[in-house]
């Protein structure tokens, strides 16, 4: 990849998270006010089938919300798109909280340390690994660069029952550092920061605090995170609704429900509902899933800007 | 006047000097400067531990086969023959490629249209859409299946709903005809805001001035989309294809949890990643599954490298 794909990328950065900032997006402040007088007429027809779109990615949203106001009876008979009943949702949140001695808080507790150690560490490593490749001529540099983007390209899931058995001659499943070492690597993240640390970490800054006698690690602590800044938000997003979503790693690392985040405990109550003489919780399993997705949507909704930006510079990677 | 005449010739010497000692990190590499390891080191040590070493150790176990006879022994390339003469893994290895043939053209398709309407400005309200039709990525994949899952359902599900209330007969999604496309759906809804954020990024670095001079020349909005933000957004189509391969073969949280809904329907050999993980986990053949993951993984690779290739040659 030459210089130039990099700035192309940096200013990509730029531009996608630049719109969302102001109210009125910046890049069609001069030249598109122009392009927009040209057809500003907006088309109802193209709004109605994007409106069917809008209800297509909705839809199942919405229904986990009515659904998660029923009770166990009434779920099994109304209409499922529409309200019916008693309101029960404080009862149903009430009862998965409560279920099986608070199991469910277990789990909320355990993905959030998933989460924040998983997805925190691994913003960490890949904003000291992106820094340092950014801005450090080293023996092997180009060597890791090869074996990392190889990485990539290698399908995450394929390595899980290799890591797995692995994990389990090291003595490490069933522990949550057999959930949280894997997330700790996002390669991807890494070359986020790689390329947004070209710019925005001036080497001349770099240079002067060397004058002034500032060890390289105190000169990344104090100087370049806070210029690294909104590339680590990205990064941390990324890592973030991964971890917290992560379903395939836990299933094949975790046999004790006491370490289980919410993804595979969910898995675990609908299965349990399906056998043959199990207690019978889908309105359990409904509630559960909507407060599995509350935190992240909010989240998302948040913090979407970010994203968007950081999609852009991966955009360019090809 | 005459320090003003001076200044310019003075300024250009003085960067002429300034950039010698700009350079001077360079020599420094010469020197064998190891203080970027410390800035990469710890990444690379988590990396080896879990992806280098994971892979060398499946490579190792594929070599091998634990019998009750004789133990655990070396057996060259007989996993590799066996898995390539196995009709399972043929069999789930056939129906991730429809599923890849059919699911992420559509995907792609629609995410593209959302896109190019996004960014259209024709669109009302078009950030909410923005919003909105992204928002599906956020859910986990398991809560995506779970409610998919009982949408579909037949007796109490949205489909039984509509089956009642209409008189209709629509058959189960879940049964044999349809199940794939039931996945497909659910894969779909799951990612198409994403791929649709990964275009509209790329549709927004075009330069305006672009289209203007465009409809300058009488060009109408079909033709600026042909001819600019097509060719503009191939890269990002390219990620957006290689992604979606890598996700197509690795197919696996979908079935395995609608597996419980549909345990007639969805087998445990139903694509090759829930047959490395069932002969791992229900089978305990360790070497067999550790080599089917090798021959997916490799498959895989080279699919993406084709879909990057293709994608670039087209560039030029």
């Amino acid at each position: 990849m030459s210089s130039v794909d990099r700035a192309t990328a940096l200013s990509t950065t730029d531009a996608a998270a630049g719109p969302t900032k102001g109210s009125r997006m910046p890049r069609y402040t001069k030249a598109a006010k122009q392009t927009q007088a040209l057809h500003t007429k907006k088309s109802i027809i193209l709004t109605i089938v994007m409106g069917a779109l809008l209800i297509y990615s909705l839809l199942p949203l919405f229904w986990l919300f009515v659904n998660s106001t029923k009770t166990q009876a009434e779920l099994l008979n109304s209409f499922g798109l529409w309200f019916s009943g008693d309101f029960a949702l404080w009862d149903n949140i009430v009862a998965t909280l409560t279920y099986n001695d608070g199991v469910f808080v277990r789990w909320f507790g355990n993905t959030v340390l998933y989460v924040v150690v998983g997805a925190g560490g691994a913003t960490f490593l890949a904003a000291l690994g992106g820094y340092g490749l950014a801005k450090f001529n080293f023996p092997g540099k180009k060597a890791v660069f090869a074996v990392v983007l190889g990485a990539v390209a290698i399908p995450g899931t394929a390595l899980a029952v290799p890591t797995f058995l692995m994990f389990s001659q090291m003595g490490l499943t069933n522990t949550p550092w057999a959930v949280i070492l894997p997330s700790l690597i996002s390669p991807f993240g890494l070359y986020l920061i790689w390329t947004y640390a070209m710019d925005a970490v001036p080497t001349e800054v770099l240079e002067a605090a060397r004058m002034d006698g500032s060890g390289e690690f105190r000169t990344f602590f104090t100087i370049s995170l806070k210029l690294l800044a909104p590339g680590l938000v990205t990064v941390l997003l990324f890592t973030l609704v991964a971890t917290w979503n992560n379903y395939f790693l836990p299933l094949i690392m975790l046999s004790e429900p006491t370490w289980y985040p919410l993804t595979v405990g969910l898995k675990q109550w609908n299965m349990q509902a399906q056998t043959v003489g199990g207690d019978v919780i889908y309105n359990l399993v409904i509630t559960g899933s909507l407060l599995t997705i509350v935190p992240i949507v909010v989240a998302f909704l948040f913090l979407q800007r970010y994203w968007q930006s950081g999609l852009a510079a991966g955009s360019v990677k090809a | 006047m005459t320090t003003l005449s001076t200044l310019p010739p003075s300024g250009q010497t003085r960067s002429k000097w300034a950039q010698p000692s700009r350079r001077k990190p360079k020599p420094r590499v010469q020197k064998r400067d190891w203080t970027g390891w410390k800035f990469i080191g710890p990444f690379m040590i988590v990396f080896a531990l879990v992806l280098i070493a994971p892979v060398l150790y499946s490579i190792y176990l594929s070599f091998f086969k634990d019998q009750l006879v004789g133990g655990n022994s070396f057996v060259g390339f007989e996993n590799y023959g066996q898995a390539l003469t196995d009709p399972k893994f043929w069999e789930s290895m056939g129906r991730v490629t429809l599923f890849f043939v059919v699911q992420v053209p559509i995907m792609l398709g629609i995410a593209l249209f959302a896109a190019l309407a996004i960014d259209s400005a024709r669109l009302h309200l078009s950030s909410f859409f923005r919003i909105a039709i992204f928002l599906p990525y956020a859910v986990p994949a398991v809560v995506a299946t779970l409610m998919w899952g009982f949408m579909y359902g037949t007796k109490f599900g949205l489909v039984g709903n509509l089956n009642d209330f209409f008189e209709l007969a629509i058959p189960n999604p879940l049964g044999n005809t349809w199940v794939l496309a039931a996945i497909g759906n659910i894969v779909t809804w799951e990612f198409i805001g994403y791929n649709m954020i990964l275009f509209y990024a790329a549709l927004r670095v075009i330069p305006t001035d672009l289209y203007e001079a465009a409809s300058l020349d009488g060009a109408n909005a079909f033709r600026i989309i042909r001819s600019i933000k097509l060719p503009a957004l191939r890269p990002a189509i390219v990620i957006g294809g290689i992604f979606s391969v890598i996700g197509s073969f690795q197919l696996f949280n979908e079935p395995s949890i609608l597996q419980s809904l549909a345990p007639n329907t969805i087998s445990t050999y139903f694509s090759p990643n829930m047959y490395a993980y069932n002969l791992s986990f229900s089978g305990q053949q360790y070497n067999y599954s550790a080599t089917i993951a090798i021959i997916v993984g490799l498959i895989t690779a080279v699919i993406a490298y084709i879909v990057q290739n293709s994608g670039s040659r087209k560039e030029v």
